[in-house]
C-alpha cells in the first residue's frame, strides 16, 4: 500500500508538471460460478465454485505519450479453494518511447507465438495456473525490456530478475492430481533460486504476408516437474523449477482466407535431453456464410513434442479441431468450439465451450466448458478425468 | 464484358493518343477521370488524427454508442496507413486495430488484444464483415484508390442542394461485398455526397450519405457526419467525427506492431 500511495503522489507530480499529460482508469470485474459435472475423486474436493475477481487499472501518460506508467493490479477471492483465492500485480510499468526504440521498465506480461492450442515459444511470464486450464492467464513478472525498432524487424532485450513461481490448485480446488502440489516449498536447480537473474532475446518481423520471430531464453523454467515428499502433512508434491535454454521460432503466412501458424521450440535442460516440439496448423474462416454477416471460422493444430509419453505437457501427440462462430452483431457474440484428441493414448479426448457476448456497454456474459475423457493412468490428463465443468460469468467493465 | 469494356477503352486510348485525334469521350473515360480528379483533390493531407462514433440503430430505433480514437498517415504511392483504438464499448476499450491499405493487393491487418498482450495478424479477406457491428463494412472504411474499381459515369442530378455527377463504380476485388456502388459527387468539390451499396444479388443494400462538410487546412474537405442506412434491415449507423486535427507530425514509425502495442 505504502508503494501504491507513492505511485499515485508521482502520478500526480507528472500530471501537474506536464501540459501533455492523460489519464485513464479501467476496471474489470467479474462473478463465476461453476458447477463439476462428476463427483470429485476425493471428497474434500468441491462440487461447486463460486468466485469473484476485480482488476483495476490506471494508466498515467506525460512528455506527449512518450512516457506512460500503466498499473494493473488483480485478485480473486473463491469460496472454496484457498490457492485459488490470490492476488497479484499484473502489470506495473514505465513505458519510454525513443525515436525507434522502446523501454519497458517494472512488472508487467510479454506474449509470443501464433499458434492457439498450445503456447511453447511463450515463455516470458509464468501461467496463473489456478485461473483456467488453458494456461492463457499469466503472473506479472519482472522485467527490463528493451525494444529496437529497424526496418528489418524488431529486436527486444530482456533481462528478468525474479522468478515467479506457478499457481496450483488447493485441497478443495478441482482440477489437480490426487496428490497436493507444496508450494510452500519449492526447489530450484539454482542455488539462487527464485532470484536468479533470466536472459531472453527476441527478433521479430512483418514481411508481406509473412509474420516471422526468433526467440531464445535462458533461465529458470516457467514449468515445473514434481517430486514426492513424505512429511507429517502425508504426502505432497515439491515443485521443481531446473534451468533451461530454448530456441523458439514462430511462423504465420496470411494466404487470402487462410492462416498457417507454426511455433517450434527446442529446449536443453540439465535433467533431460534436449529436445524439440512443435505445434502447427490453420485458421480457414468463410466471412457472410447462410447469407448472413456470420463468420465460421475452422480452426485445426497439430501439437507434437519429442520425449513422447515423457514430456510433462499433454499435447505431445494431440490434434485440436475448433470452429469459432463470429455473429458480427451489436453485441459482438462468438462461440467457439472445439476438442483435442490424444494419439497415443487413443481413449484420451477433451472438448471445449467457449461463449460470450454483451449485455450493454457494461456488462458482458460468458459461458466456458470443458470435458475430459481420459481412460489410460499414464496420460497427464488422467487426473482431470472427473473434472468436466461448465462455467458461467458474468463481468463487469468500466 | 469487363474485359471487352477495357478493350475498347485501351483502343480508344491508344488511337486518340496515335492519332492525336481526341474521340468523344466515354462514358467510362468520364467515370474515371471524375474519380482522378476526387483522388486529386485529396492528395497533400499528410496526416490527421480524430475522435470518432458510431451510433447504432437497430430496426426499433434502440441506440448503442461506439467510441474510438483514430489516427492515419497518408502514403504517397500507397493506400493508407490507419490506427484504430477502441474505447467503448468498455469490455473492447485498448483494443486496437492497425491496417496497411493497399490499391491492388490485400490489405494487412493486425489487431491487438490487450488482455493478453497479444498482436494478432488477421486476414483482410473479411472486408465485406461489419465493422464493430455496425452498418459500415471494412471496405466502407479503407482509403479511396483509383485502382480499386472501375468506373462508368452515368448522369447528372442534383441532391442536397448540390449539382452532382452520378458514376458507377464496380470494385475489382472479387470479395468485395457488392457488386456495384452509385456514388453522387459534387461538380462544386467533387466531394461524395451519397453513395448506394448493391449487394452480390444487385439490390441495394446500403445508403451512405454525407453531411456537415467541413473545410480543412484550406483544401481538404471531411464529411463530420455520415449516415448509413440498410436498406434490407431498416438498421443505421451515425458515424460522427470530432476533433479532427492534421499535420500532427505522424510518421511511419507510428504505424507499426510496436505502437499497436502502446496505443492506448
Amino acid at each position: 500500500m505504502n508503494s501504491l500511495s507513492k505511485l499515485s503522489i508521482t502520478l500526480l507530480a507528472l500530471s501537474a508538471s506536464c501540459a501533455f499529460a492523460e489519464t485513464q482508469v479501467s476496471v474489470k470485474a467479474a462473478a463465476d460460478y461453476r458447477i463439476y459435472l462428476q463427483d470429485a475423486m476425493n471428497p474434500q474436493q468441491a462440487d461447486k465454485q463460486f468466485s469473484l475477481f476485480v482488476e483495476p487499472e490506471i494508466y498515467h501518460s506525460w512528455n506527449d505519450d512518450l512516457d506512460s506508467v500503466t498499473f494493473k493490479s488483480f485478485y480473486r477471492w473463491d469460496n472454496q479453494d484457498d490457492e485459488r483465492s490470490h492476488g497479484d500485480i499484473r502489470e506495473l510499468m514505465w513505458l519510454h518511447v525513443g525515436d525507434d526504440w522502446e523501454l519497458r521498465t517494472g512488472i508487467g506480461s510479454v506474449y509470443w507465438g501464433q499458434t492457439e492450442s498450445a503456447h511453447l515459444v511463450d515463455v516470458i511470464n509464468q501461467t496463473d495456473g489456478v485461473e483456467a486450464v488453458d494456461g492463457e492467464d499469466k503472473l506479472g513478472q519482472p522485467m527490463l525490456n528493451f525494444t529496437l525498432l529497424r526496418e528489418w524487424g524488431a529486436v527486444d532485450l530482456f533481462v528478468l530478475p525474479g522468478f515467479r513461481e506457478r499457481t496450483f490448485s488447493g485441497e478443495q480446488g478441482r482440477l489437480r492430481g490426487p496428490i497436493l502440489v507444496d508450494t510452500d516449498n519449492p526447489q530450484y536447480e539454482s542455488s539462487d533460486k527464485d532470484n536468479h537473474v533470466d536472459f531472453a532475446v527476441r527478433w521479430s518481423h512483418s514481411i508481406d504476408v509473412w509474420e516471422l520471430g526468433v526467440s531464445y531464453f535462458k533461465g529458470t523454467s516457467r514449468e515445473a516437474s514434481f517430486r514426492p515428499v513424505v512429511n507429517q502433512a502425508g504426502v505432497t508434491l515439491q515443485p521443481y523449477y531446473g534451468q533451461m535454454s530454448q530456441v523458439g521460432v514462430d511462423l504465420l503466412a496470411v494466404i487470402d482466407s487462410w492462416i498457417y501458424k507454426f511455433e517450434g521450440i527446442v529446449r536443453d535442460t540439465n535433467d533431460s535431453d534436449n529436445y524439440f516440439a512443435i505445434t502447427t496448423g490453420f485458421e480457414y474462416t468463410s466471412v457472410g456464410v447462410f447469407d448472413s454477416v456470420w463468420d465460421i471460422g475452422w480452426l485445426m493444430e497439430y501439437q507434437f513434442d519429442e520425449r513422447g509419453k515423457e514430456a510433462f505437457s499433454p499435447g505431445q501427440n494431440d490434434l485440436m479441431l475448433g470452429s469459432r462462430l463470429v455473429l458480427n452483431d451489436v453485441d459482438g457474440t462468438e462461440v467457439l468450439l472445439g476438442m483435442v484428441q490424444d494419439f497415443d493414448y487413443s481413449s484420451s479426448r477433451s472438448a471445449f465451450v467457449e461463449a460470450s457476448s454483451r449485455i450493454n456497454d457494461n456488462w458482458k456474459w460468458r459461458v466456458d466448458a470443458r470435458f475430459f475423457s481420459v481412460s489410460d493412468p499414464q496420460d497427464l490428463t488422467y487426473s482431470f478425468r472427473q473434472d468436466d465443468y461448465v462455467e458461467m460469468s458474468l463481468e463487469y467493465y468500466f | 464484358m469487363k474485359k471487352l469494356h477495357k478493350l475498347l477503352t485501351t483502343t480508344a486510348i491508344a488511337l486518340s493518343l496515335i492519332s492525336g485525334y481526341t474521340l468523344a469521350e466515354t462514358a467510362q473515360e468520364k467515370g474515371l477521370a471524375i474519380a482522378k480528379e476526387r483522388k486529386a483533390r485529396d492528395i497533400g493531407w499528410g496526416d490527421s488524427t480524430a475522435k470518432a462514433e458510431m451510433i447504432l440503430r437497430n430496426a426499433k430505433g434502440d441506440q448503442t454508442v461506439r467510441k474510438m480514437k483514430i489516427k492515419a498517415l497518408e502514403m504517397s504511392s500507397d493506400g493508407d496507413k490507419a490506427l484504430t483504438i477502441f474505447q467503448q464499448p468498455r469490455d473492447v476499450k485498448g483494443t486496437a486495430f492497425l491496417s496497411f491499405s493497399h490499391a491492388v493487393k490485400s490489405d494487412e491487418q493486425w489487431m491487438y488484444l490487450p488482455a493478453l498482450k497479444r498482436v494478432k495478424r488477421i486476414s483482410s479477406r473479411n472486408k465485406s464483415g461489419p465493422f464493430m457491428g455496425s452498418e459500415f463494412a471494412f471496405e466502407d472504411l479503407s482509403s479511396f484508390e483509383i485502382e480499386k474499381y472501375t468506373y462508368k459515369y452515368l448522369k447528372d442530378e442534383t441532391i442536397n442542394g448540390e449539382l452532382c455527377f452520378v458514376v458507377e463504380l464496380d470494385p475489382v476485388d472479387k470479395n468485395s461485398g457488392y457488386t456495384r456502388q452509385l456514388i453522387w459527387i459534387d461538380q462544386s468539390h467533387y466531394r461524395a455526397q451519397k453513395i448506394e451499396f448493391y449487394d452480390r444479388k444487385n439490390s441495394l443494400l446500403k445508403t451512405l450519405t454525407m453531411s456537415d462538410y467541413q473545410l480543412y487546412l484550406d483544401k481538404f474537405w471531411r464529411a463530420n457526419k455520415q449516415n448509413m442506412v440498410n436498406n434490407q434491415t431498416d438498421k443505421s449507423t451515425d458515424y460522427i467525427i470530432h476533433e479532427l486535427v492534421f499535420n500532427k507530425g505522424l510518421s511511419e514509425k507510428d504505424f507499426n506492431k510496436a505502437t499497436l502495442k502502446r496505443a492506448k
